[in-house]
Order: C-alpha cells, then structure tokens, then sequence
C-alpha cells in the first residue's frame, strides 16, 4: 500500500473535476484521480451547447434564464442556486472561449447561439437562442479544452485510478473529510491519499439502466461511496429520460436538431407535439416531451414493426445545415441504424440520460450531511452533485453550464479551505474497507455473474422506473433489486489477477449501481405526486402542499445487521418565483 | 410530412454465430500473445464491442479491454479488428466478413499490458509535447475574442480528434520508431497553428521540426484510413509540413 498527501484530491476527471483541477491547482497542491483517461470522461459525449445570457444573437438576459431553468425543473429548483448559476454562466462561456474553445462563430465572429428545449424569451413568450455550441460535440470540446489547459497548468494526473473510499476523520466529534482510497488497476495496488479537501465530480449512474445515453463507466461510484458513508443522497427519485435516443440502441442525438428546426412525428406523421405544447411545441422541456413520446406508443400511433417509436424529422433542413451543425449525430443515425437523416426519419424513443439528483450541496459546492451542516473539507460538483440547479427536470445545455459554474466553485473554494487548515490525522487503518471489499470479490467463490446481476437489474428498472411509475411498478422495482442484492452477495469473478483487472472493477461497479437503485426505487415511492421527470400515473399532479421539498434519503442499518433506505425532507429554497402550472 | 420523405425499412434481424479471434495475453499467466477462439450470437447491426462484452460476461470473465460511451465519442475502444485501426463500438458485425473468424487484437506500437490493453503513456506524451493548448498573445479582450466562420472552419477538422490513438499506432513509422511524434499529436498542433487566435505556432513547428517530427511521415495514408472521426490527417500533416518550408500559417 502506497500513501500520498496532497492539498486538494478532485475524484473524477470529467468537466466538472478539470474545470476544479484549473481553479485549484495554482492555488494549492492538486491531483485529480480518474478511473479512465481525462478524455475518455462522459462530458465528452455531450452534443448540443451550453446556456448563457450573452445576447450575440437577440435579446436575453440571466434572469430570463434563471426563470426557465425554475420552471423547467417544475419548481423543485434550489432558487437562489438557479440564480448564481445563470448570472456565472456568461463568464463561464467566456472563460471557456478565452481557453481555445472553437465556438461556432455569427457572422460578425461572435459566439453563435442557438435554440434548445424550455429556453424562452421574456417568461415563455417564445424559445430564444441562448444555446453557446460548437457543431453537435459542445461537450467534446469542453472536456478537449479543459483537459488542454490542466496540460498547460501541469495539473497532475492519476489516470486509471478507481477511488473505492472517501476518508473522514472525527474532529471535535464532527466528520471532516481527510482523504480517499483508490485501486489502480495497472497494479491492484491500494493508495491512501491524504488531502485537507476532496472534491467529488465521478458523474452519474445511467447504467442502472438498460437503454441509456450513458457510457458503460457511469455507475455513480462517487454517489456510491457517500451513501456507503451513512450520508444523505437527495432527489434521487428524478432521473432525466432524454427523448431523442436513437431506438433500441439509446444512443443520443441532441435536442439541437430540435433546435435547428427538427420536428417529432408519430406513425401518422403528426407533429404530435402541436397538441401538448402549442407554443414552443418540440422544445418543450425534456420530460415533457419523452412522456408525449410514450403517450404516442401507448395509444397506438407509434412507428416501425412493433410500433414502438416515433420519428425525428430533419429532412426538411438544408442538407448543408445538417451536415455542419449537426454532423456528430447524422454519423451515429448512419452507423447504427443505416438512416439517413438527410432524407430519412430517424426512428428515437426516450433514453435514461441524467440524475437530477445526487449528493447535496450548497452554493460553494460544500457537501451537506443533514438539512443543515457541511463536512468541512468535502465538496462535489457536477452529475454526481445536487445543488440543486436541475430541481425535478433539467433542461437542456444546464449540464455543462453547471460543471463549468459549480466545478470552478468546488476548486476556489477547496483550494482556499485547504490553504487555512492543516493536515487532519487519518483514522487507523484507513484502507480497511476498501482492502475487504477487494479481497472478498477476489476470493468470492459464489455462483453469481456479474453481467447476470447487472442485466436484471438494468431490465427490472426500464421496466418499472423509467418514464412513467405507479406504486405497483416501484415496488415491483424494489422487490426484484432487492433480491438482487441477496444475490449479489455470491458473486463471483473470474480474473484474480492484479493486473488491469476489469472483471474485478465490473463487480465493485455493480456493487454502487444496485445501492443507487434501491435509492432510487424507494425515493420515488414515497413521492405520491407527479413532477418533472418523476411521473406518478397513481398520483398525475403535482402537490405542492404536501411534496414541494427535497427528498434526503440515508442509508440505514437494522438490529439485525439489515440495511434499509430511510427518507427526510429539505425545504426548496424560494426567492421571488412562487410555483405556477407548468404550461409551454 | 412530404411525399419525398422516405421511412427506413427495417429489415428482419436474425442472430447467428460468430467467431471472433481475439489475440490473448494475460501478463500474470502468459508468457506471450497467442489466438483463442470464441463463438457468439450476433446480430448483424451489433457491435464488436457487444460481442466483447458477451464474452466477458457469459464466456470468459479475464478477457479485459478498455471501452467507455460505446459510440465513438471517447476514443477508449481501439483495437486492430481484421488487422485494421477501428473503434469496437463503431464497427457493426454487418460491415466484416463473419463467414470467418474476425480477428481482434491490440493496437500496435504501444507496449501490452494485457489482451487488447496498451500502455497508452507514450500516445499521450508525444500529445502534450507539442504544446496543445491555446497560446494568446497577451491581449485579453474582455468579451471574447472574434473569429470569422472562415477562419474557425480552417482549424475545424482537427477538433474532432477524440485521441482513441487508431491513427497513430497504424502508422509503420511509428511502429519503428517510438520516438516519432506520431500523427494524433501532429493533428493536435495543427489544430492550434492554424487556429487565428493562436500565436504559437513558431514555438510549435519549431517542435515538429525536430528530426523526430513532421519529416517522419512518409505519407503513406494509413492514418487517414484508420481514423473513426473522418479526419483528413495526412492533409493537415502536408499543411504543417508546408508552413514549416514557408514559415508562415
């Protein structure tokens, strides 16, 4: 075993974590721990753009946006985040440019912007182009050009780098965060680092899921670790279904192409959004559209042999527009479904995309461990965190904005609360847990497979925790995790080597993935009302007498050694926006 | 909707067997590379990358690989599939001969760790030598700096370089001789040479200058073939090469 010592240890190299590694790292000694390579982190992935107020293009403002990003998310949106994260995203796009970002350019050279989902001028009037983008590989470039500029700050790096644990040590009987323990899988070594902050930016956990927009790597380690820690996870009932994913296959294709003019049809092909929004019809928010979407299957007017999508429509766009603002996703549609959406529709159907909810925090990206204290020296930023920005459905582009705007915060704010303090003492023995869990998946000699546990579990999930829940599905849901669970206990693997042991990282990976589902299922449960991207056929409104609050739900354990998940609530903070019906 | 637009068909998919000849080195058992053969059921539009999957996860749990997004978008999944650079997740089981075995191994040039995994330090290296960072002139406007169109869509094709590394390790230059920049890392510094907000781009073709840099290439076109992003490599490869002889982007 291996120990280093550092100010400031960023988990997660995605943009979240190297937009921290930037602030932190020429105020403090930083490592940033990845279990992949920087660029292979999932903010790569995303396509379409990134909001801020710049008005390059008509007239907008941060409190326009601000407003949006509320109603959006249903009311259940952390306002006075909302604001700080509207009024920052200007100079976060600009800070981004001033690094190289290739932004598409106006024809007077300023930052072009476009149209996106739930993003309105003056309080819905109409949608407005707000959406900062480079083609359809917006997220590509940041995470390119965030990784660019940790090179040109000499940021240090541990690539491959799987963190198991988050060490707290006890000061004055209060938890204080003083390191992390991670296995590198080149080796299977186990390395303690010591370090005054630790920041979390490990992403989300879409492979609870079958059909996902997210990379095989998103299994909420960092989510995971916390909740093992006896902490609270909050809104993890809302989990983000993106409706244009690329049928049976799940893999994304922007809302931008909505933005560029797109339009959804059903098998008859009707722009069947007209009906459900009249006034900004397909960029309406997402969990708007994705629920039309499954509205439109149910009732028999979906497409292809079994009638179980609908169709993107782009071929009413110049070819030329296509090709250079939205290249990325025409190459997927061609590659994976032989369509092109030159002159094809494209067959899409909702695909798990975003965890609304995560670990909480606070504006400074402090993470909370009830409704009312932080952990000094922990901080998380990103999918993995819940600030919460998104509420009960983010709209479209917020994601990137969030992990420029809250990931520099996290790397400010740890650097400067590592620069005050010195070093806590560890506890004894503090790779304890971690050893276990390795050596006992090692030397398992269970009959379970990990890839048996893991479909059922992403089956049982689409099945009965996707777009639409009711408490019949949910506790089906948790039932069926649960055994999972028991199962999951015998599993076994069949690599015992130490080197780049990816049959081992698989197990430990489902091992968080099964938690966050159970945390998941029984939050949704106990929320008997319908808002954003949490619909209840059970209970089809939104209650804001009895459910306009945070869900906090903590890991707890029985008499008998059992673990169960218990719930609390957290006001929604409320700064001049009273809650209103959702209509676009 | 209009008379023109055409519905994809969708064609009956039937699952048959497959072989794959995945080139196997576990470095706490072997002592060197050799072929194993597994058959899987796959679907003509399934990936190589799902029938690594199944494979791992129904056949033989040692096999090990590196793949993350799984649709061409993180660069984790270069491997030679039927001795050809290519993403797993972006080859279809359609677009190869599965009348015979489809071969897999790693890519070439980069030391083996394990199966289809490579030491990846030394692509990486050669990337961070060439300076691929923006380097301003001190000038610092306070809202952003302006481009034209034009001149954003001259740099353009070399930002959609995802560093999967296909290009790099197909190249027979590289293969002889580690220290050779490589491609990848050429297509970085074009990237910012020719980037109108740039003014480094004295420093960097001083760095490709070297005996060890742009001059290598033989243009043998095996990069641009090998490239899952449509790069044209060797082009912005020629470009630096002449900006190096003329002295001016």
């Amino acid at each position: 075993m291996q120990t280093h010592s550092f100010d400031v240890i960023i988990v997660g190299a995605g943009g979240a974590g190297m937009r921290a590694a930037l602030e932190s790292g020429n105020r403090a000694r930083t490592a940033v721990l990845t279990k992949l390579y920087p660029t292979r982190s999932h903010t790569g992935a995303a396509q379409g753009g990134m909001c801020a107020a710049l008005a390059n293009v008509e007239e907008d403002n941060w409190e326009w946006h601000t407003f949006d990003t509320i109603k959006g998310g249903d009311y259940l949106v952390d306002q006075d985040a909302a604001e700080v994260m509207c009024k920052e995203a200007i100079d976060a796009v600009l800070d981004l440019e001033k690094m190289g970002l290739p932004f598409n350019r106006t024809p007077e050279g300023r930052i072009d912007q476009r149209r996106f989902g739930g993003h309105t001028r003056n309080h819905g009037e109409a949608a407005v182009r707000r959406a900062c983008y480079a083609a359809d590989r917006t997220g590509h470039m940041i995470l390119q050009t965030l990784y660019q500029n940790c090179i040109k700050a000499g940021i240090e790096f541990y690539n491959e780098f799987y963190v198991l644990d988050v060490v707290l040590s006890e000061v004055d009987g209060q938890p204080v965060a003083s390191g992390v323990v991670a296995y590198e899988l080149a080796t299977g070594e186990i390395h303690v680092f010591k370090a005054k902050s630790v920041v979390f930016a490990s992403g989300g956990f879409g492979k609870v899921f079958k059909t996902t927009s997210n990379a095989h790597t998103l299994t909420g380690d960092g989510m995971g670790i916390i909740w093992r820690k006896g902490l609270p996870l909050e809104d993890m009932e809302f989990y983000q279904f993106h409706p244009t994913g690329l049928a049976g296959l799940g893999v994304l294709l922007t809302e931008g192409a909505r933005g560029e003019g797109g339009i959804l049809r059903n098998a008859t092909g009707e722009r069947f959004m007209e009906r459900v929004a009249p006034t900004i019809k397909d960029l309406a928010p997402r969990d708007m559209v994705a629920r039309a979407m499954v509205q439109e299957v149910r009732e028999g007017r979906g497409a292809g042999p079994n009638m179980d999508y609908v169709y993107l429509d782009l071929t009413h766009l110049p070819k030329e527009q296509i090709e250079e603002k939205l290249p990325d996703i025409t190459e997927f549609a061609r590659t994976y479904l032989g369509v092109d959406p030159v002159t094809e529709l494209v067959p899409v159907f909702p695909t798990a995309h975003y965890a609304m909810g995560g670990i909480p925090t606070n504006v400074e990206a402090e993470v909370l461990r009830d409704n009312d204290h932080t952990i000094p020296g922990l901080y998380a930023a990103g999918e993995c965190a819940c600030v919460s920005v998104h509420g009960a459905n983010r709209l479209g582009t917020n994601s990137l904005l969030d992990i420029n705007v809250f990931g520099r915060r996290a790397g400010i704010n740890a650097a400067e609360y590592a620069n005050s303090v010195s070093h806590v003492e560890l506890p004894d023995d503090p790779a304890a847990y971690t050893i276990e869990l390795v050596e006992m998946l090692r030397s398992s000699t269970g009959g379970e497979r990990v890839s048996t546990i893991r479909r059922e579990m992403q089956e049982t999930m689409d099945m009965n925790a996707q777009v639409y829940r009711t408490e019949a599905t949910l506790k089906q849901a948790l039932a069926d995790i649960q055994g999972l669970q028991r199962r999951y206990r015998n599993v076994s693997i069949q690599d015992k080597g130490t080197r780049y042991n990816t049959d081992l990282l698989e197990a430990i990976e489902l091992g968080f993935l099964l938690d966050l589902a159970q945390v998941l299922i029984v939050s949704a449960l106990e929320r008997k009302e319908s808002r954003g991207g949490h619909a209840r056929e059970d209970y089809t409104t939104r209650d804001d007498v009895n459910f306009m609050r945070h869900t906090m739900a903590y890991r707890g354990v029985d008499d008998q050694g059992q673990e169960f998940v218990s719930l609390d609530y957290k006001p929604v903070v409320v700064t001049r926006y009273q809650p209103m019906e959702r209509k676009y | 909707m209009t008379a023109a637009v055409v519905v994809p068909e969708t064609p009956v998919l039937i699952a048959q067997d497959v072989t794959f000849r995945i080139a196997r080195f576990l470095p706490d058992v072997d002592s060197e590379v050799h072929w194993e053969d597994f058959v899987v059921p796959m679907y003509p539009t399934d990936r190589v990358l799902d029938a690594l999957s199944k494979i791992k996860g129904d056949l033989d749990g040692t096999l090990s690989f590196r793949r993350s997004c799984g649709h061409g978008i993180c660069g984790s999944d270069a491997m030679r599939i039927n001795g050809r650079n290519r993403l797993a997740c972006k080859t279809l089981v359609k677009d190869l001969d599965s009348s015979k075995p489809i071969t897999v191994e790693a890519i070439k040039g980069l030391p083996l760790e394990k199966d289809l995994i490579v030491d990846m330090e030394p692509f990486f290296a050669a990337y961070r030598q060439v300076l691929p960072f923006l380097i301003p002139d001190g000038h610092e406007p306070s809202r952003e700096r302006l481009q034209s169109a034009e001149d954003r869509a001259i740099f353009d094709d070399g930002t959609k370089c995802i560093l999967c590394a296909c290009c790099t390790t197909s190249c027979p230059v590289y293969w002889t001789d580690g220290q050779y920049f490589g491609p990848a890392a050429i297509v970085a510094a074009h990237r910012f040479i020719f980037d109108s907000r740039d003014s480094g781009a004295e420093q960097r073709l001083e760095i490709l200058n070297d005996r060890e840099g742009v001059w290598r290439c033989r243009t043998t076109f095996n990069c641009t073939d090998a490239c899952p992003r449509g790069i044209e490599i060797t082009k912005a490869i020629q470009e630096v090469k002449r900006a190096l002889i003329f002295r001016r982007v």
